[in-house]
């Protein structure tokens, strides 16, 4: 019984925040809101013009790619950053730092930042191709390259707040099994990826699963760099969510997309917990 | 008790203080407004808003920046939806059907004591917001579109400085002569660019009036992107960058363009007349407005925001709105407004006061987007609005690209277009 009451404060929100609006926005899903302001249930149909529609499926796209470029290459990043300032050097402090700068910059602001660097002809990106005499690219502009854009711009911010994780667990490791497997001859590279990486699993898992939800849940560098576009090249499915709901105030359409964005991220949390837990070390 | 008499007497004490500070009876409006050009267009309506309040002692008018066009739409939008919205905004002219669908406005013809008001403004303006034979919204920061161009680049290049390109094949010919290239081969000015982000319809709407098409029909529920004539406009403004080369490849950026023109990138820029005041305090070189070229015929739709009034504020609210939207747009301030940004003064009036026909004398540029409404046609407005326009933006852009070609890139904005339109036939 006491359990339950200390438990209660937290379901309260839990449920008032929470699972009650999911179920909400599921059931909105199946209805659609008439100019009259009546409701009127369709059943599957806003389902079927989500399959129907291009934008949808280019949003889905690109979040695969935008969660393919960012996850790994911040985690490997980070991992790297961490190492190198795990160890008594000068200027270590200021290391950290730098590093860990972007994290502490708001998206808005990375944003306008990086629009001056990819803005062509005069950012700074154009200005250094200009001395070696390459012409302007128009960065944001060009399908083939706006999503690369992004995704650099992402890693860059994203990598300096896993490196802290990373650091923190390193000092967490004890020096002895270091020492052992220097004292059996292993080399530096064998040691990381048998004795350091394992131990380091957990850490990794927690950042990989921020990761994921980061790749679905930034979007704020869309609404200052490209709007998503050009012609949806950059949109992310939670953008167009946003758009859906307050631009286009489809509210019925904005729950259909939603619970999309749901089951995806129900998904990973399933993996986390149902599979992935199981098979990691914890000490 | 004591305790709680205490804070009953301190929370009379403030309500007192609090009534004190305001004149008995005053009226509160809130007023979202959006700016999409450059220059201190919050600072100058600040400033107009509070002159207002000086004259009138029983209105207090809060004005809200809320960003572009697009974002105070959306943000009155979701105001109303969570049950506070504005009880006037300045939003662009052509929401009106999506605000008459919403039911969030209220028409203009009951508020008002005299109806001839309406007629003061130039009828190329009233057109966006008379449907069904009432007025919806009365003009504010209109514009057209209008040419600059760079007459010491012309002068460089061998070109008379004075004479704009006047027809679609002038402006190709005259930009093959305006492109520079450094000695890599690499360019560094361009001759003209046309935005294609954030109002791409509204330069393609330009390019298929001038090749003699209309892009919607009056009860705003067709739209006419697969018209050979619309595809053709669309032809062109892709060959500048892709068959001519006068052009960037890619998006050109909607906000960053007034720079490109300033730092010299490109010598010509279709652009709205509201930057014309930024252009001219910060141009280091003789420029010139000109009317857009034609191909058929001259052409520009009309652009730019109107005054609208919310159902929901109470009658003394929109009776006081009304008063405010009355002193905004009277003679005086249209022309101050017109000289401070660029964007045309709404009533032939504003032209005719003496300030006014000074400062046209001494930058006959100030007039040119005024002359242009005789051949302005009303800016696209369907229901759905902001879907279409998207639609639209993409098609434009997946053109300009070369991701798809225009007929490719229209026919499929057409079906999508159609799709959500044919709920309103």
């Amino acid at each position: 019984m006491n359990a339950w009451l200390l438990l209660l404060p937290a379901a309260v929100l839990l449920i008032a925040f929470t699972h009650f609006p999911i179920l909400a926005t599921i059931r909105h899903s199946f209805f659609i809101t008439r100019r009259t302001g009546a409701e009127v249930f369709v059943g599957l149909d806003s389902y079927h013009s989500m399959a129907a529609d291009p934008i949808f499926w280019r949003a889905l796209v690109n979040n695969f790619w935008f969660a393919l470029g960012t996850i790994p290459t911040s985690i490997a990043l980070a991992l790297l950053m961490a190492m190198w300032v795990n160890r008594n050097m000068r200027g270590r402090g200021f290391l950290r730092l730098a590093f860990f700068m972007p994290t502490v910059l708001p998206m808005i602001a990375v944003a306008n930042i990086w629009l001056f660097f990819y803005t062509p002809d005069y950012g700074l990106l154009d200005q250094l191709r200009g001395l070696f005499g390459l012409a302007g690219w128009n960065w944001l502009g060009d399908p083939g390259t706006v999503m690369g854009c992004l995704i650099v711009m992402v890693v860059w911010k994203e990598a300096g707040f896993f490196m802290i994780f990373y650091l923190a667990a390193l000092q967490q490791l004890s020096p002895d099994l270091e020492e052992a497997a220097a004292v059996e001859g292993a080399g530096r590279w064998y040691t990381f990826r048998r004795i350091t990486f394992p131990l380091l699993m957990p850490t990794t898992l927690f950042v990989a699963i921020n990761a994921v939800i980061n790749s679905f849940k930034l979007v704020d560098h869309l609404v200052i760099m490209t709007k998503g576009g050009p012609n949806n090249a950059s949109t992310l499915l939670l953008y167009y969510i946003y758009e859906v709901a307050f631009v286009f105030q489809d509210s019925a359409y904005a729950a259909t997309l939603t619970v999309v964005l749901l089951v995806l991220l129900s998904g990973v949390a399933l993996v986390k917990f149902g599979y992935l837990d199981r098979r990691i070390h914890y000490q | 008790m004591i305790a709680f008499r205490r804070m009953t007497l301190g929370a009379a004490a403030l309500a007192v203080l609090l009534l004190g500070l305001r004149p008995a009876a005053a009226v509160d409006l809130t007023m979202y407004y959006p700016v999409a050009v450059g220059g201190p267009v919050t600072k100058i309506i600040d400033d107009m808003v509070s002159r207002f309040g000086k004259e009138h002692a029983d209105i207090k008018v809060t004005a809200v920046y809320a960003g572009n066009y697009t974002d105070t739409m959306t943000k009155a939008m979701t105001a109303m939806k969570g049950g506070q919205p504005p009880q006037l905004s300045v939003l662009l002219s052509t929401d009106v059907f999506t605000l008459m669908d919403e039911k969030a406005i209220v028409p203009m013809d009951d508020l008002v004591a005299d109806k001839t008001w309406f007629k003061q403004f130039y009828p190329a303006f009233m057109a966006n917001g008379q449907i069904d034979g009432k007025t919806w919204s009365i003009p504010f920061q209109r514009s057209t579109i209008v040419l600059y161009w760079n007459k010491d680049a012309f002068k460089e290049a061998g070109l008379d400085p004075e004479k704009a390109p006047a027809s679609w094949d002038e402006m190709v010919a005259m930009s093959k002569k305006l492109v520079k290239k450094d000695a890599s081969g690499n360019t560094v000015r361009w001759g003209v660019e046309i935005p294609t982000t954030g109002y791409a319809y509204w330069m393609l709407q330009a390019l298929a009036i001038e090749n003699g098409q209309k892009l919607m029909n009056d009860a705003g529920n067709e739209v006419y992107l697969t018209a050979p004539k619309t595809v053709a406009a669309l032809d062109y403004w892709v060959d500048l960058s892709r068959k001519h080369n006068v052009m960037p490849m890619g998006s050109i950026d909607w906000a960053t363009l007034r720079t490109d023109f300033l730092e010299g990138k490109t010598a010509m820029m279709w652009h709205t007349t509201g930057n014309l005041t930024a252009v001219k305090d910060a141009a280091k070189f003789n420029f010139g407005v000109a009317m857009l070229p034609a191909r058929e015929r001259r052409g520009s739709p009309t652009g730019g925001g109107s005054f609208y009034i919310f159902k929901s504020a109470s009658p003394e609210q929109q009776k006081a709105a009304v008063k405010f939207i009355e002193w905004m747009t009277a003679p005086e301030r249209a022309a101050e407004w017109s000289m401070k940004t660029g964007y045309v003064a709404v009533s032939p009036a504003a032209y005719k006061t003496p300030t006014m026909e000074a400062y046209a004398k001494g930058f006959p540029a100030a007039t040119v987007a005024r002359d242009q409404l005789e051949h302005a046609v009303p800016e696209l407005s369907v229901h759905e609005n902001g879907r279409i326009y998207k639609f639209v933006g993409d098609a434009v852009q997946a053109a300009i690209t070369g991701t798809q070609t225009p007929q490719e890139a229209l026919a499929a904005a057409q079906q999508q277009a159609d799709r959500v339109l044919r709920t309103y036939k």
